[in-house]
């Protein structure tokens, strides 16, 4: 009876295919987002050729659009990596916004009258205490953080409009230039760069920045690795030592950190602060999150892919201004590359999973 | 003989009104396997997250190298070598290999705000860990949820060899795996207890336990039923003993009584009936 003789281990596993640089990309959880943000750029460089669509100008507006979305669709990817919703972001942007200008409104507006650095600060630690207290409330009451922070979206919302009225009379604050202390701060946080003859927000080099900082910190750090244990399973994870109620805890703060620097930007933006500011951003940075590859369910994604999100976000707002066609149909635009993007995503997901 | 490096002497827990262990004692040794073996409800799960940390026995005594000792949470155990293996809980599917494998115990490198995860230590580790207890690794990047059950089973036997087990608690490893897998993991407990680790394998199986292990703990309805070293009970016996021989009997003449009802399919009763006949006498396969 013939034996089977085993061939000789080789240097490399005959079970590896050589996958070819195609096959590695595709499992990337960007990808989809960098072929839709492509498709949508060509898309507009031929329907809106006429409208100036390839100049330095558009593309000065659409990362000045993106800017302030994107630093909260960093947050909300780490977030949602690990297995969370955070729906009150666009409620903390107009809550923290608000509350740096109760701080430096004159006392005879109704206001506390301190200076700049201070009230930036206390309204961090304020914004940062939001954070804190859904995190807690989420991973004390163990109930879906989609529905704690669907009653903070109304929670925060109602207070950034209900204390200042009270206060003041108002729900629209300005005159943050006049306050001491404007002129540095605004040099790193409201001022626009001139470039190619366009001007480009400050704001894009903070959202970048931040970008670059998480994907290190979700890539090639302990705590990075944890996001993805505890968002791929809560009780493996938990089992193995990670830290999980502290860690989600501290996501939530990142959130709210991330609402405040949006709501300090377009303080200084706009030289004051709006009761409303940021409604909707929590479901656009949702949106620009799930477009950049990052699953609902938690356990895989990537923040870069929430960058790509957002620019595809930003690049659709813009392209349907310049080209003049009626803005009542952007939404209608968004919810469609929004289902297409998952159902793309998903593809993309199985067919990286087959290798 | 060594002494055991675990030990529990006349453990009993209990929950509210029902008595889920009585008076277990049990040990096991370096570089030997005990096989706890017990059908649905015998209370294994239960002595499992006593041995664990989970749960703290109501009464009786737990010794770990000779010292009585109390866990507040599984954590505990862990730090003193005592790690769990379970069944579906090992593994995140969506993770790579070399992520899973230090999850929870990341290797770092670099200083204050520049610390980072070591990935080429991770990745290689990872390899050579998995290549020492013989399992062949295709791809380290490769996710998790792409294995067998039966690699997933010994990713997360290496990754507890790898630090520091002293105590392996595995629990059914091989309960959801084909023929060919549950042998792949059996030999890497083997491998395991050569390395000097006391095993303890869980499993309700008799002829996976049998090969692999040194000492044979059968629990029936939360007490120990019979407790024999391998050279003590011949397999038959021990199926014999798991199955519990006589509520073989009783299932074989009821299945013997629909099958003589007649009606499609009797035949086919008949020979199980004889088949449960045969295994109560102690005639496994």
């Amino acid at each position: 009876m013939a034996v089977n003789t085993q061939p000789a281990p080789a240097a490399t596993d005959e079970r590896v295919r050589e996958i070819g640089v195609l096959s590695r990309l595709l499992a990337r959880p960007e990808l989809g987002a960098l072929v839709a943000l492509v498709v949508v750029w060509l898309f507009f460089a031929v329907v809106a050729a006429d409208n100036n669509f390839i100049s330095w100008v558009t593309v000065a507006a659409i990362l000045n659009r993106a800017a302030p979305l994107g630093i909260l669709a960093i947050a909300v990817a780490l977030l949602m990596i690990a297995g969370e919703f955070d729906l009150s972001v666009g409620s903390l942007v107009g809550f923290g916004g608000m509350a740096i200008m109760m701080l430096v409104t004159p006392v005879e507006a109704g206001g506390f009258g301190w200076a700049i650095l201070p009230a930036i600060g206390v309204a961090l630690l304020i914004t940062l205490a939001t954070g804190f207290f859904n995190g807690v409330l989420v991973v004390t009451t163990k109930l879906p953080s989609f529905i704690i922070t669907l009653g903070s979206l109304f929670v925060f919302r109602g207070l950034a409009v209900a204390v200042p009225r009270s206060a003041t009379n108002r729900t629209q604050l300005g005159g943050l230039d006049k306050v001491p202390g404007y002129g540095p701060v605004d040099a790193l946080l409201g001022t626009k760069l001139e470039l190619f003859g366009a001007k480009f927000d400050v704001a894009i080099i903070w959202w970048v920045g931040l970008t670059i900082v998480a994907t290190w910190v979700l890539m090639r750090t302990r705590v990075g690795n944890w996001i993805f244990g505890v968002g791929g399973d809560n009780v493996a994870a938990r089992n193995v030592g990670v830290p999980v109620s502290r860690l989600k805890i501290a996501l939530f703060m990142t959130t709210a950190f991330a609402a405040f620097l949006s709501a300090l930007i377009q303080a200084f933006q706009f030289n004051g602060a709006d009761s409303l500011r940021g409604t909707l951003k929590e479901f656009e940075a949702i949106i620009a999150v799930v477009i950049g590859g990052t699953l609902l369910t938690g356990g895989y994604g990537s923040v870069i892919g929430a960058l790509l999100g957002t620019l595809i976000f930003a690049m659709v707002q813009q392209g349907i201004i310049i080209t003049g066609v009626d803005g009542d149909w952007f939404k209608v635009f968004v919810g469609g590359i929004l289902v297409a993007a998952v159902i793309f995503n998903n593809f993309v997901r199985q067919q990286a999973t087959k290798r | 003989m060594s002494e055991p490096i675990l030990e529990v002497q006349n453990i009993s827990k209990f929950f509210g009104s029902v008595i889920a262990l009585k008076d277990v004692s049990m040990f096991v040794r370096p570089g030997e396997v005990t096989c706890l073996l017990g059908d649905n409800g015998a209370g294994k799960s239960t002595l499992i997250k006593v041995l664990s940390g989970v749960h703290k026995p109501d009464e009786g005594v737990y010794r770990y190298q000779g010292e009585e000792v109390n866990f507040s949470s599984p954590r505990d155990a862990l730090d003193l070598g005592i790690a769990t293996v379970y069944q579906d809980l090992a593994m995140i599917p969506l993770m790579s290999i070399w992520r899973n494998f230090f999850l929870g115990s990341e290797p770092t490198v670099g200083w204050g705000p520049f610390r980072r995860f070591d990935v080429e230590f991770a990745k290689r580790t990872t390899r050579e860990e998995l290549g020492k207890m013989g399992i062949d690794i295709r791809d380290p990047d490769q996710p998790v949820g792409t294995l067998s059950g039966g690699e997933r089973q010994s990713v997360a036997i290496a990754r507890a060899v790898y630090f520091g087990a002293k105590v392996l608690i595995l629990d059914e490893p091989t309960a959801a795996l084909g023929v060919k897998q549950a042998g792949v993991v059996l030999r890497y407990i083997v491998q395991a207890k050569q390395r000097g680790i006391g095993v303890i394998f869980i499993t309700h199986n008799p002829h996976h336990a049998y090969p692999v292990g040194d000492h044979f703990v059968i629990l029936r309805r939360g007490q120990i039923y019979g407790d024999f070293t391998k050279d003590e009970i011949p397999l038959e016996q021990l199926v014999q003993m798991m199955a519990g021989g006589a509520d073989l009997e009783v299932l074989s003449h009821e299945l013997e009584k629909a099958a003589q009802g007649g009606g499609p399919g009797s035949d086919e009763l008949e020979k199980v009936a004889e088949g449960f006949e045969a295994e109560a006498r102690g005639e496994a396969d």
